[in-house]
C-alpha cells in the first residue's frame, strides 16, 4: 500500500506543479485545440468545398450556357455556392488568371459545344487544374467532372427518349427506359451507417491517439529529465521510497494529462466537427488507456538513457517523426509502399488508431479490435520489462 | 564517541575516470565533519555514494549503522541532505514542498504541519510559507531547502556547500543554525570551498584530492605539519595538500578528451 501512497503523492505533486505553470497550462490547452481546427478546417473534403473561385470561358450559347448555370448554381453545403465563377474569354486567359493564383481552376466550353451535340457529335469540355494547389485541385476536378457527367447524362437521355418514341409504342414504353440504356448499371453505395465519411473523421482518431503518444511519450520523458537536471529528482531519490513508485507515479500524472488532451480532442471532435462515435465510448477509453500503457514503458526508456531534457526531447523527436507517418494517421497505409507497409506493423501507434478508427467509425466491438488490442498489451508489457528495471540502474549509476 | 559513518576502500568509476579512489575513513557521532577538497576532487560524488544516489564501484561504507548498498533505505531514513542544487519546486509553496517530501518520507499531514513550523520559524521563513518558491532569493530558497531535509529530523545531516552564493547575513544566519543543530545531537557532513566557514564550524576535517584523502584529523592537528608557516590557517592546509593549481571539473574532463592543456596559477593555458 505504501508504494500506491507513494506515486499517488508523486503524480499529485506533479500535477499540482503543472497546473501552476501557465506557460506550460496554456500550451497544454491550446495545443489540442489548434491541432483539431488546423485539420479540421484545412484538410478539404467534398462537403467543406464553398466559394473556391474557378474561372469559365463559354464561347457557347444554348447548352454552354446551361452547363455554366449548373456549375454556379451547385450547393455542396446548404445554402452555399461551391463555385464563385469569374468569366474569361478564352482558355489562355483562365490559365493566365490560374497562374496569378486569382482562381483554382476553370472551365473551357468551346464555341462548337452545342453544335456538336445537336449534330450528334461529342463535344469536348477541358477542366483546368490549378497544380500548385494539388489537394483542392483534386476535389475542384472531381466535382467539376461530376457536374459535366451529370450534364453529359441528361442530354443523352433526352436523346435516348426521342429516338425510343419513335420506335416503341407509346403505351408499352417504361418511363426509366431511355436512362437504363444510358446508365444500365446504377452503382449503389451503402455504408455501414448513415452519411458520407469525411477526411477529418479518418484523421480524428489518429489524431487522438497521436496527442496522447506525444503526452505521454515526450511529457514523461521531459518530467524526469527536468528534475533531473534541477536536482529535485534527488529529493525523491533520497527518501525512503521504491523507484518503481517513482516511475509509476511520473506515469501516471502523464497518463491523466494524456487523457485530459485526448477528452479535448474528442470532444472538439464530436461537438464542433460533428464526429459521431458509433461504436462504445467506453471501448475508445479503453483503447486509450491501452494506448497510454502501451506506450509508457517507451517514455521510461527514453528517460533512463538521456540525462537531459534536451537529448530526451531530440530522441523523442527520431521516434515521433516516423510514427506520424507510418501509423497511418494521416495517410492510409494501403497507399504506402510494400515494405513501408511492414514497417508499419512495427508501430503500436498503428494498431491504436486502427482500432479507434474502427469503433469510432465503423462501430465496431471488442471481437473486431482484438488483434490490436493485443498487440498494445504486449508491446506496453514488453517496453516496461525493459525499461523499469533499466530505469531503477541508470538512475542510481 | 561511536562511529555513525564509516567508509572503506570506497571507489567510485565513471569508465576510465577514477573519481573517488578507495577512500577509508570514519566520522563519529554528533560532529561536524568538514569534507573539503577543490573542484572534481571527489567530494559531491562521495557524498552521492553516501545517501545513495550513486551507486560504488567497489568498496563499502555503513551510514547510522546501515550499509549504503544493501539496506539503502535504512539509510535514507536517518540522513538528511542539502545537495549542491536547491531540491525545492519553484511552482509550489514552501508548505506543498515540505509536506510533498515529508509524505515521502512516511510522515503525516499533522506531524509535517508541526515541525515545518518548527524550522520554518527557526530559519525566520514562517511568513513567507504560502507563497511561491519561484519568487524567492536564493538565500529564502536555501533556508527552505534546510528545513526541506531536517523535516525527518535526521541523525546525520549532509550539507554540500549550503553558503554558496549567499549574502553575508544569510551565510551567518545559517552557519550560527548549524553550529545550533549539532549541539541538539545531529551529526553534519560539511563540504565548503570556504575553509574560514571549514574551520570555524569544524571538529574533524578530511580533505581529499585527485579521489584520494590526502588529509585527516582536526584542524589543529592538521595545522601543526604546515612547514614554514607561523601560525597557518587551514587555508595552508589545504594549499600544502592540494597545490596551488586550478583545478575544475569541466577542464578535467575535457583534457581528458582533448589532450594535456592544463591551467596554471596564474589561469594560463600550456
Amino acid at each position: 500500500m505504501k508504494i500506491l501512497n507513494d506515486l499517488c503523492q508523486i503524480a499529485k505533486k506533479d500535477l499540482l506543479e503543472f497546473s501552476r505553470d501557465r506557460i506550460r497550462l496554456a500550451t497544454f490547452i491550446i495545443m489540442p485545440i489548434f491541432m483539431m481546427l488546423l485539420t479540421g478546417y484545412i484538410f478539404p473534403n467534398q462537403n467543406s468545398l464553398k466559394n473556391i473561385p474557378i474561372g469559365i470561358a463559354n464561347q457557347n450559347s444554348e447548352y454552354g450556357n446551361q452547363l455554366v448555370e449548373a456549375i454556379s448554381n451547385l450547393e455542396l453545403t446548404a445554402n452555399t455556392k461551391a463555385f464563385l465563377v469569374k468569366n474569361y474569354s478564352d482558355i489562355d486567359a483562365i490559365k493566365e488568371a490560374v497562374k496569378k493564383q486569382e482562381i483554382n481552376g476553370g472551365v473551357y466550353i468551346p464555341n462548337n459545344f452545342s453544335e456538336l451535340i445537336k449534330t450528334n457529335q461529342q463535344a469536348e469540355v477541358t477542366i483546368i487544374e490549378d497544380q500548385a494547389n494539388p489537394q483542392i485541385s483534386a476535389v475542384t476536378s472531381q466535382v467539376l467532372s461530376q457536374v459535366v457527367n451529370g450534364f453529359s447524362q441528361a442530354i443523352a437521355t433526352q436523346k435516348a427518349k426521342a429516338i425510343l418514341v419513335n420506335k416503341i409504342p407509346a403505351g408499352n414504353q417504361n418511363p426509366n427506359l431511355a436512362a437504363s440504356i444510358i446508365q444500365p448499371i446504377l452503382t449503389k453505395i451503402e455504408g455501414l451507417f448513415p452519411g458520407d465519411t469525411t477526411y477529418f473523421e479518418f484523421v480524428a482518431p489518429g489524431i487522438i491517439a497521436m496527442i496522447v503518444m506525444t503526452a505521454v511519450l515526450t511529457g514523461l520523458a521531459a518530467s524526469i529529465s527536468r528534475e533531473k537536471e534541477q536536482g529535485t529528482l534527488d529529493g525523491i531519490l533520497v527518501s525512503p521510497i521504491s523507484r518503481l513508485a517513482i516511475i509509476l507515479g511520473k506515469a501516471l500524472s502523464q497518463s491523466i494529462r494524456g487523457l485530459i488532451q485526448g477528452a479535448i480532442v474528442m470532444l472538439l471532435a464530436v461537438f464542433l466537427f460533428g464526429v459521431h462515435i458509433n461504436g462504445s465510448i467506453i471501448l475508445v477509453v479503453l483503447l486509450l488507456l491501452l494506448g497510454v500503457f502501451s506506450f509508457v514503458g517507451l517514455g521510461i526508456l527514453v528517460s533512463a538513457i538521456a540525462s537531459e531534457q534536451e537529448t530526451a526531447t531530440q530522441l523523442l523527436f527520431m521516434f515521433q517523426f516516423p510514427m506520424l507517418f507510418l501509423s497511418g494517421a494521416f495517410f492510409p497505409i494501403q497507399q504506402m509502399p510494400k515494405f513501408m507497409q511492414i514497417i508499419s506493423r512495427l508501430i503500436p501507434l498503428r494498431y491504436e488508431i486502427d482500432a479507434l478508427r474502427k469503433v469510432i467509425v465503423l462501430g465496431a466491438g471488442v471481437s473486431a479490435v482484438r488483434t490490436e488490442l493485443l498487440v498494445l498489451i504486449i508491446f506496453g508489457a514488453a517496453t516496461l520489462a525493459i525499461a523499469v528495471p533499466l530505469f531503477k540502474k541508470m538512475i542510481t549509476r | 564517541m561511536a562511529d555513525i559513518i564509516k567508509v572503506k576502500n570506497l571507489t567510485k568509476k565513471f569508465k576510465s575516470l577514477v573519481a573517488v579512489d578507495s577512500i577509508s575513513f570514519q566520522v563519529k557521532k554528533g560532529e561536524i565533519f568538514g569534507f573539503l577538497g577543490p573542484n572534481g576532487a571527489g567530494k559531491s560524488t562521495t557524498i552521492r555514494m553516501l545517501t545513495t544516489l550513486t551507486r560504488p564501484t567497489s568498496g563499502s561504507a555503513e551510514v547510522a549503522g546501515y550499509d549504503i548498498v544493501k539496506q539503502p533505505d535504512e539509510v535514507r531514513s536517518h540522513i538528511g541532505l542539502v545537495a549542491e542544487k536547491i531540491i525545492l519546486y519553484d511552482h509550489l509553496t514552501p508548505s506543498e514542498n515540505l509536506q510533498f517530501f515529508g509524505r515521502l518520507n512516511g510522515l503525516t499531514v499533522e506531524e509535517i504541519n508541526k515541525r515545518a513550523d518548527k524550522w520554518l520559524k527557526r530559519l525566520k521563513m514562517e511568513e513567507w510559507k504560502n507563497l511561491q518558491v519561484g519568487t524567492f532569493s536564493t538565500g529564502m530558497k536555501q533556508r527552505i531547502n534546510i528545513a526541506r531535509a531536517l523535516l525527518t529530523e535526521p541523525d546525520i545531516l549532509f550539507l554540500d556547500e549550503p553558503t554558496l552564493g549567499l549574502d553575508p547575513q544569510t551565510t551567518y544566519m545559517i552557519k550560527t543554525f548549524i553550529t545550533e543543530l549539532n549541539k541538539q545531537g545531529v551529526t553534519i557532513i560539511l563540504t565548503t570551498h570556504d575553509m574560514y566557514e571549514a574551520e570555524a564550524l569544524s571538529d574533524r576535517v578530511a580533505i581529499i584530492d585527485h579521489g584520494k584523502i590526502v588529509a585527516l584529523g582536526t584542524v589543529e592537528e592538521l595545522k601543526k605539519k604546515v612547514k614554514n608557516k607561523k601560525s597557518p590557517t587551514l587555508e595552508d592546509v589545504f594549499l600544502e595538500k592540494t597545490g596551488f593549481e586550478v583545478r575544475d571539473k569541466i577542464g578535467k574532463m575535457a583534457a581528458m578528451h582533448r589532450g594535456p592543456h592544463r591551467i596554471t596559477q596564474n589561469n594560463r593555458v600550456r
